[in-house]
């Protein structure tokens, strides 16, 4: 589903991503952990395609995001993402957040649309908030909306750049809960998060990131089992020591 | 002060026919609404488009709205107004230029319109710019994301949001078309301050001239910013910082 064939990037004269590959099945759920600024969200922001990379390729479902001649926006119509800071459209009604794309780029009715949203918002126990605006919303629920965004467009799979850690942590769970079901359902999701808990319930592999190398790819139990790294196991014992 | 005050000369007639000075100055006044709003149509439309593509990831093309911008908001308001009246007709094709000096209809109405629209243009593309790029780079990603293309993210996602953020600026922008609408007196047009002047010396009777210009200048712009606060609270957005709760 998704392949990431030695991706290196730069800002300038500074590296950020270093011959990262690794590949993710239909159905996988691949967690993405590392300390901060290893390059994990640039890392899933290349899987789309919204941030530019110099070298290597990523090719989604067949197609090639490095390739020029990519119809890059017809890919990421069927590739959900969801960001650290929600970015839902403050402008918009929660339904029309989730109406606008259906619309504007699959060429959905705006009936069809709307029913699509309304069954979304429902099953991220949203309903009673339709019409309301995003900053009317909780962090937690804005974030559940961002998610039905997302699905809104039937993806093919779903990239989360760190979900939770913009939110309180009385709202962490239900994100995560939303994110659990998805993963039992089948769905492919590269997921960048620190929720440990999170990656050992649903996740089938972890990575581990360090200053934009991809350190460790394994095996959930694995991987909290004996991580080969000490780079790893220092980061391990760091957030899961209380 | 030996001033003999005459509040009535506003109804008595002109020297030379029928019209009193109160038609004088209501045409006037017709004139620079009409020059302002045609101006402000000019400035609005190119400068979004302007500030627009200021931000743009082509090079070539923020580069081209640069110039733009620095073109017109470097050189003074009158001195671009008199270049535009008496310096550009003479660089034009031989004919156009003919047509231009001698059958061009309302040629001064229509001069006056170009430079101040141009002139506001650049402001309103700056503001347009700022705007812009007060938004998060979230947004246009969280745009991109859900498969918009680069247009489709600027004409749905950031350029609502952007607009609703400068609607104070703008009103002041606006504001200033109207106040600016004065040098169009220069190249002969005959609005509000124009025919003050042409008031002022046939009447003698020049402070309540000016004090009545003074007044209606204000009424104006004033009514143009309520306007502007109009559709300022109209496109609040619920729960968004500023807005209502």
């Amino acid at each position: 589903m998704i392949k990431i064939a030695n991706i290196s990037k730069w800002y300038g004269q500074f590296r950020v991503l270093t011959d990262c590959s690794t590949q993710i099945t239909k159905g996988e759920v691949v967690v993405v952990c590392g300390p901060s600024g290893s390059g994990k969200s640039t890392l899933i922001k290349c899987v789309n395609g919204l941030e530019p990379f110099q070298q290597g390729d990523i090719i989604v479902n067949d197609i090639s995001i490095g390739d020029p001649k990519t119809n890059l926006p017809q890919l990421r119509a069927h590739v959900g993402m969801v960001f650290q800071h929600f970015e839902l459209f403050p402008h918009m009604t929660i339904t029309q957040n989730l109406t606008i794309g259906q619309v504007k780029v699959l060429g959905r009715s705006k009936d069809e649309a709307h029913q699509r949203a309304l069954q979304l918002l429902d099953r991220v126990g949203l309903n009673s908030q339709a019409d309301k605006f995003p900053g009317q919303l909780s962090g937690g629920q804005q974030q559940r909306v961002a998610i039905a965004r997302a699905l809104a467009m039937d993806p093919i799979c779903m990239l989360f750049d760190e979900p939770t850690s913009a939110l309180d942590p009385e709202m962490i769970n239900e994100v995560l809960d939303v994110m659990v079901g998805l993963a039992n359902e089948g769905m492919t999701m590269m997921v960048v998060s620190h929720e440990m808990g999170f990656a050992r319930k649903v996740a089938n592999r972890v990575i581990f990131m360090d200053n934009g190398s991809i350190v460790e790819d394994a095996a959930t139990e694995e991987f909290f089992g004996t991580p080969r790294s000490e780079r790893a196991q220092l980061f391990l014992s760091k957030i899961l020591s209380h | 002060m030996n001033y003999h005050w005459n509040w009535g000369i506003f109804l008595q007639q002109v020297q030379s026919g029928d019209e009193t000075y109160l038609d004088w100055l209501i045409s006037g006044l017709g004139w620079t609404v009409a020059v302002a709003l045609a101006a402000w149509l000019i400035a609005l439309v190119l400068g979004s488009l302007i500030g627009t593509l200021r931000t743009v990831p082509n090079r070539g093309l923020a580069m081209v709205a640069t110039a733009h911008v620095e073109l017109f908001r470097n050189i003074p308001l009158l001195v671009q107004l008199l270049l535009w009246f008496f310096v550009v007709p003479e660089l034009l094709p031989r004919d156009l230029s003919l047509w231009v000096k001698q059958d061009m209809p309302a040629k001064e109405f229509f001069t006056a319109v170009i430079c101040l629209g141009l002139f506001t243009s650049a402001r309103v593309a700056e503001q347009v710019r700022a705007g812009i790029q007060s938004l998060s780079r979230g947004q246009k990603m969280a745009g991109l994301a859900i498969g918009f293309t680069l247009p489709q993210t600027y004409r749905y996602v950031l350029l609502p949001m952007a607009f609703r953020i400068i609607i104070p600026p703008l009103t002041s922008e606006f504001m200033n078309i109207i106040k600016n609408s004065s040098v169009a007196f220069a190249i002969g047009v005959l609005e509000l301050t124009f025919q003050a002047r042409q008031m002022q010396e046939d009447s003698e009777q020049g402070i309540e001239t000016y004090l009545a210009v003074t007044l209606l200048y204000f009424i104006v712009a004033f009514s143009a910013n309520r306007g502007m606060a109009l559709i300022e609270r109209r496109t609040r957005v619920p729960g968004y910082i500023g807005g209502a709760k």
